[in-house]
C-alpha cells in the first residue's frame, strides 16, 4: 500500500480539471488513474468542433480541448498512471487498481476524486423487440470506430434518439458517405442542443421524426436489414397502425447517458435515484467523508465547458479538505419542484465558505416563457427569465455572495418553474 | 472415416461428445453455426431442475433425476459455474394449493429428495421479495443454477481435448446409407461415418428424415423470451421462482443467474420459422409483466438485454433417445425441458450404447478434468497479484462493466473449440454481458481476435455468417 492526498480516479475532462486546481490549490501529491492509454477520455473520440466556447472563446475540437487541459497536468508535473482501472474504492479511501505495468495496486488517499464519466444506455435499457444481430451500436460506440479506428459501422443508418451524440454521428456517417435515413425520438422534443439539430441535421436534410420510436429490428443473414418505426401516443406508447419499415443495415442508438458509479457504490457511496450520480454538497463532497465527485459520473452535462468549471471547483474543495479537513456539521438542503428534476449539488454546507455557488439543474419537460427561480424558504431570492427550457440543455443560476450569506441561514433551497408553458 | 459424427454442437452434441471420447473412436461433432452452444444451449433458463415436473417414467423425469444428480461433482469436473440455490413454485390461489401437493407426489415418485410445501410466510421468510399474494409453494431444495452456455463450452473442450474434432460452419444438406455406414453431404464437404447422432435441437426431424422414409417423430420450435436485469437487482431473489406449470410449459421464472443477475422469463409460443429468435413488444411485456406477479418489485428500468430461445418440443410430448429403426443412426431429440438437466445423464447412456454398438475399446488417456478461463472477478486481490505476475496481460481490464480482463479473452480465443467472434468472446469470458452491453468493450475485443487469429478488423463478425460488426474503412 502506498500514500498520497489526492487520488483522481478518471483522466477525462473532469479528472485533468480537478487534478489542475487540486494542484494549484496547494495540494500537489496527486495521482490521476486514468483505464485508456490517453488521457483526455471520451474527448478523444469528439473530433468535431464546438468545444471550449464558454472556457476559451474559442471553437475546439475533443482532442484540441483535452489537450489544453492536458498540458496544464503536464506543467505541473502532476503524476497521472495510463492503462490503470481502478476495481475498487472502499469507504476509507483505500483505492486498488491493477494495470499491465504496476499489477494490483492499492493506494491509500486522504481524498478521493471520482471522475469516472458516464456510458450510454444499451439497447435493453429501452427494450427494443427484434433481432439481435450486427449492426446495432450506441452511437458512442459507433463513433470511436469511426474516428479513433476508422472503420465504417455501416452504410444505411437509422438513430434512434436525439441526443448529442446521436445527431452529431448523423453528420459523421453522411461525411463519411452513408445514408442517414432518420433520426427517430420518442419525445415531442430533442434531448441534444439545438445548435446541433440545425448543423447536423438540418443542414443535411436529415429527417427528424418526434414522438417516434423503433418497434422492430429485423436481420437478415446476422445484419440488420430494416428497422420498424411508428408513431407514439402521448403515454409513449408505440400506434402499431402508423408502422413503416426503413430499410438500412445500421441503427445507432443515442437513447441517454448514464453515470458510471459502481465505483462509488463500492465505497457506500449515497447515490440520488434521480441523477444515477453522488448527492454532494456545495463542495463536490459526496456522503462519504472525503470522497468527491464532478463531471458526468456525478450528473450527465451537455457541455464540457461545465465540466471543467464543476471539477476545477470540486479538486480545490478536495484540497482543502485535504489540508484543513472536514468542519460541515448542518446543512440548507436543496431541491427542484413544479417541473425542475434535479439540482446539484444537493445540499450545501451551513459554514460553507465559497462566496459563489453554482447551481445545475434539469427540467422535466419543455417550457416556453418561463422564470427559473430560487426559493429560500418559499422566499424568491434570485430568478432568470427563460424564453425556452428544454431536459436537453442543463440550467445554471449562480448565487452570489450576498445570495450564499442568506442561505446559510436558511432551512430549505428550492428551484421552481414559475409561468410558463408547455 | 469418422467412427461417429455427432450432428449438432448444444449441450447434448457436445456432452455425448465428450462422454463417447472415452472410447477409442474418431469422433466429429458438426454444427452449421460459427460457435458451439448456438442454439437452444446459449438461451434457455439455465435452471438444473431437481425433477418433480415430469411425468414419473418418462424419459424427462428418468433423466432429470439422474442428472441433476451429477451437477455437484461434474460442474468441478469441468469447471463451469453452477449453484445449488433451490427452488420455489409459488401457489397464488388456495384452489390451486392441490396442484403443489401433485407436483410433491409426482416429484417424490421420480426420486426427487428435499420436497416440502411451506406456507406462504414461510416462503416470504426465505425470500423478502416475493408477492404478499402467495399462499403456499413447493420448496426444492436440489434444484439449482447453471450457466448453460459454459456448460456446454466445457464439455466440448473437453471433448475436444480427449480428441474429439469440431466441424464448425458446416450445414448438412444430406445423407445416404451406405454399406459401411452414412455419406454425409455438407457445406464444404462430404464425410463417412459409421455411426450419426442426431443432436440437431428444432432440426432434429429435418436431419433424421433424411435417412428414414417414415419419421418417427417431429419437432415443433417453442419461442421463450427473456430480459436479463442488472446485477445491483441480484439480491431480489436467491431462490428460482416458478410458478404453476400449464400445458406449454413450466411458465415464467424469476431466478438469479450463476453470475448474479436476474433472470425472467421464458414466454411460450409455437413459431413456424425454426430460425426465429427475434424478440417481441408482446413477449418482453408478457414475460416481464408475468415475473412481476412473483416478484412485483422487479422494475423495468433495471433490465439489461433481452433474448429469445426456441425449445425443441416433440410432439409426442417426451425426449427421443436412442437407436432409431435404421441402423447405427441414434437421435437424441426433442430434449427441450429439462434438457439442460438431463444432457449428463443422457450422454453417459448414449455414449455407452454407441460404444457398446461400435465394439469400441475405452481411451485409456482420457482425461476428465477440465480446467476453465481464470475469472478475474471472482478472485480474491491476491489472487489476481498472482495471477497478473504471471501474466501481465491479466491487468488490463477489457470489459470495465464485468471486470474482464485481456487475459482471459486471450485464453478464450486459444482455447480448443475456441472463441472466433464477439458473442464467442462474451459466452466465455463476461466480456460484453454486463451494463454497457458491450459500449465499451466491443472495438477492444475486435482488436484481439483480429490479432490472436490473423484476422482484419473488417472480417470479425458477432455470431458468424455475415454478422461482420462493421462494413469497411472510412475514406
Amino acid at each position: 500500500m502506498t500514500y498520497r492526498d489526492i487520488v483522481i480516479v478518471g483522466g477525462g475532462p473532469a479528472g485533468l480539471a480537478a487534478a489542475t486546481a487540486a494542484y494549484d490549490a496547494g495540494s500537489t501529491d496527486i495521482v490521476v488513474l486514468e483505464r485508456e492509454e490517453n488521457l483526455g477520455g471520451i474527448l478523444n473520440q469528439c473530433i468535431h468542433n464546438g468545444f471550449g466556447l464558454h472556457t476559451f472563446k474559442e471553437e475546439l475540437t475533443g482532442p484540441e480541448y483535452a489537450a489544453r487541459f492536458e498540458q496544464l497536468v503536464y506543467d505541473r508535473g502532476i503524476e497521472y498512471r495510463l492503462g490503470s482501472t481502478v476495481i475498487n474504492v472502499s469507504d476509507d479511501k483505500v483505492v486498488t487498481y491493477v494495470s499491465e505495468k504496476d499489477g494490483l495496486q492499492k493506494i491509500k488517499a486522504k481524498a478521493v476524486v471520482l471522475t469516472c464519466g458516464c456510458r450510454e444506455r444499451p439497447r435493453g435499457g429501452i427494450n427494443i423487440a427484434g433481432a439481435r444481430a450486427a449492426g446495432i451500436f450506441s452511437a458512442g460506440t459507433a463513433q470511436k470506430l469511426v474516428n479513433i479506428d476508422g472503420l465504417m459501422p455501416g452504410r444505411e443508418v437509422v438513430i434512434l434518439g436525439s441526443g448529442d451524440i446521436g445527431l452529431i454521428m448523423a453528420r459523421r456517417m453522411t461525411f463519411e458517405g452513408a445514408k442517414v435515413k432518420a433520426v427517430v425520438e420518442l419525445m415531442p422534443y430533442s434531448s441534444g442542443l439545438n445548435r446541433n439539430i440545425v448543423q447536423c441535421l438540418n443542414d443535411f436534410d436529415i429527417p427528424l421524426l418526434f414522438s417516434h420510436t423503433v418497434v422492430d429490428i429485423k436481420a437478415t443473414n446476422g445484419r440488420v436489414s430494416s428497422v420498424v418505426i411508428a408513431q407514439v401516443d402521448e403515454k409513449l406508447q408505440p400506434i402499431m397502425s402508423t408502422a413503416q419499415e426503413i430499410p438500412c443495415d445500421t441503427l445507432l442508438l443515442s437513447v441517454g447517458l448514464l453515470p458510471e458509479n459502481e465505483l462509488a457504490g463500492y465505497a457506500g457511496v449515497q447515490l440520488s435515484p434521480v441523477t444515477n450520480g453522488a448527492i454532494v454538497d456545495d463542495q463536490m463532497m459526496t456522503s462519504v467523508e472525503g470522497i468527491f465527485e464532478c463531471g458526468n459520473v456525478l450528473h450527465v452535462h451537455d457541455l464540457v465547458d461545465y465540466v471543467s468549471e464543476e471539477s476545477t471547483h470540486a479538486g480545490k474543495c478536495a484540497a482543502a479538505y485535504v489540508q484543513n479537513g472536514m468542519t460541515a456539521t448542518e446543512y440548507v438542503p436543496t431541491c427542484g419542484t413544479n417541473g425542475v428534476r434535479y439540482v446539484v449539488p444537493q445540499k450545501i454546507r451551513k459554514d460553507t465558505n465559497y462566496e459563489q455557488i453554482s447551481l445545475r439543474m434539469r427540467v422535466a419537460n419543455a417550457f416556453r416563457n418561463v422564470e427559473l427561480a430560487v426559493l429560500l424558504d418559499g422566499e424568491k431570492i434570485v430568478s432568470r427569465k427563460r424564453p425556452i427550457v428544454t431536459p436537453g440543455e442543463m440550467e445554471t443560476v449562480v448565487l452570489n455572495s450576498e445570495m450564499v450569506e442568506r442561505v446559510k441561514h436558511g432551512s430549505k433551497l428550492e428551484v421552481t418553474l414559475l409561468g410558463g408553458t408547455k | 472415416m469418422y467412427d461417429v459424427l455427432i450432428i449438432g454442437a448444444g449441450v447434448v452434441g457436445c456432452s455425448i461428445a465428450r462422454e463417447l471420447s472415452g472410447w477409442k473412436l474418431r469422433i466429429g461433432v458438426v454444427d452449421k453455426e460459427n460457435d458451439v452452444a448456438m442454439g437452444t444451449s446459449k438461451a434457455n433458463s439455465g435452471i438444473a431442475h431437481a425433477g418433480f415436473d415430469a411425468k414419473t417414467g418418462t424419459n424427462k423425469a428418468i433423466y432429470n433425476v439422474l442428472g441433476a444428480k451429477m451437477f455437484p461433482a461434474l460442474s468441478k469436473e469441468l469447471d463451469f459455474p453452477y449453484r445449488q440455490n433451490g427452488a420455489f413454485v409459488l401457489c397464488f390461489d388456495e384452489s390451486e394449493r392441490g396442484k403443489l401437493v401433485e407436483l410433491m407426489e409426482q416429484g417424490i415418485r421420480n426420486g426427487v429428495k428435499g420436497l416440502s410445501i411451506l406456507e406462504g410466510d414461510q416462503v416470504r421468510a426465505m425470500e423478502p421479495n416475493v408477492s404478499d399474494k402467495v399462499v403456499a409453494a413447493l420448496y426444492a431444495e436440489t434444484s439449482g443454477i447453471v450457466s448453460p452456455y459454459e456448460m456446454t463450452v466445457a464439455y466440448a473442450e473437453n471433448a475436444a481435448v480427449n480428441g474429439a474434432e469440431f466441424l464448425l460452419n458446416e450445414e448438412i444438406t444430406g445423407i445416404q446409407r451406405t454399406k459401411h455406414g452414412f455419406e454425409v453431404q455438407m457445406t464444404d464437404k462430404t464425410l463417412f461415418a459409421r455411426a450419426i447422432v442426431n443432436c440437431a435441437g428444432v432440426f432434429a426431424d429435418e436431419i433424421y428424415g433424411m435417412v428414414s422414409d417414415k419419421p418417427l417423430f417431429s419437432i415443433v420450435a417453442r419461442k421463450g423470451e427473456y430480459c436479463l436485469l442488472d446485477k445491483k437487482c441480484g439480491g431480489l431473489t436467491d431462490k428460482t421462482l416458478f410458478q404453476l406449470p400449464s400445458a406449454m410449459g413450466k411458465g415464467v421464472l424469476v431466478a438469479p443467474t450463476t453470475h448474479g443477475n436476474i433472470i425472467v422469463g421464458p414466454t411460450a409460443q409455437d413459431i413456424d420459422n425454426k430460425e426465429d429468435v427475434d424478440t417481441t413488444f408482446d413477449g418482453l411485456n408478457k414475460a416481464f409483466d408475468t415475473a412481476t406477479v412473483s416478484v412485483p418489485t422487479l422494475a423495468r428500468r433495471n433490465i439489461i438485454t433481452q433474448f429469445a430461445g426456441l425449445r425443441a418440443h416433440p410432439i409426442g410430448g417426451d425426449f427421443i433417445i436412442g437407436e432409431s429403426e435404421i441402423e447405427n443412426f441414434f437421435n437424441v431429440a426433442g430434449i427441450e425441458s429439462p434438457g439442460l438437466t438431463s444432457a449428463p445423464a443422457i450422454a453417459v447412456d448414449v455414449a455407452k450404447q454407441v460404444a457398446d454398438k461400435l465394439h469400441a475399446d475405452k481411451n485409456d488417456k482420457f482425461v476428465a478434468q477440465r480446467r476453465g478461463i481464470p475469472c478475474f472477478a471472482k478472485m480474491s486481490d491476491s489472487e489476481r497479484e498472482a495471477l497478473i505476475a504471471t501474466n501481465p496481460l491479466y491487468g488490463r481490464i477489457v470489459c470495465r462493466c464485468e471486470n474482464v480482463t485481456e487475459g482471459e479473452i486471450v485464453d478464450s480465443i486459444r482455447r480448443p473449440v475456441g472463441a472466433t467472434d464477439l458473442d464467442g468472446v462474451k459466452r466465455r469470458t463476461r466480456a460484453g454481458m454486463g451494463r454497457c452491453q458491450m459500449g465499451f468493450c466491443t472495438p477492444r475485443v475486435m482488436e484481439i481476435l483480429c490479432r490472436e487469429l490473423g484476422k482484419d478488423m473488417t472480417e470479425i463478425t458477432k455470431y458468424g455468417k455475415g454478422s461482420r460488426i462493421v462494413v469497411g474503412r472510412t475514406e
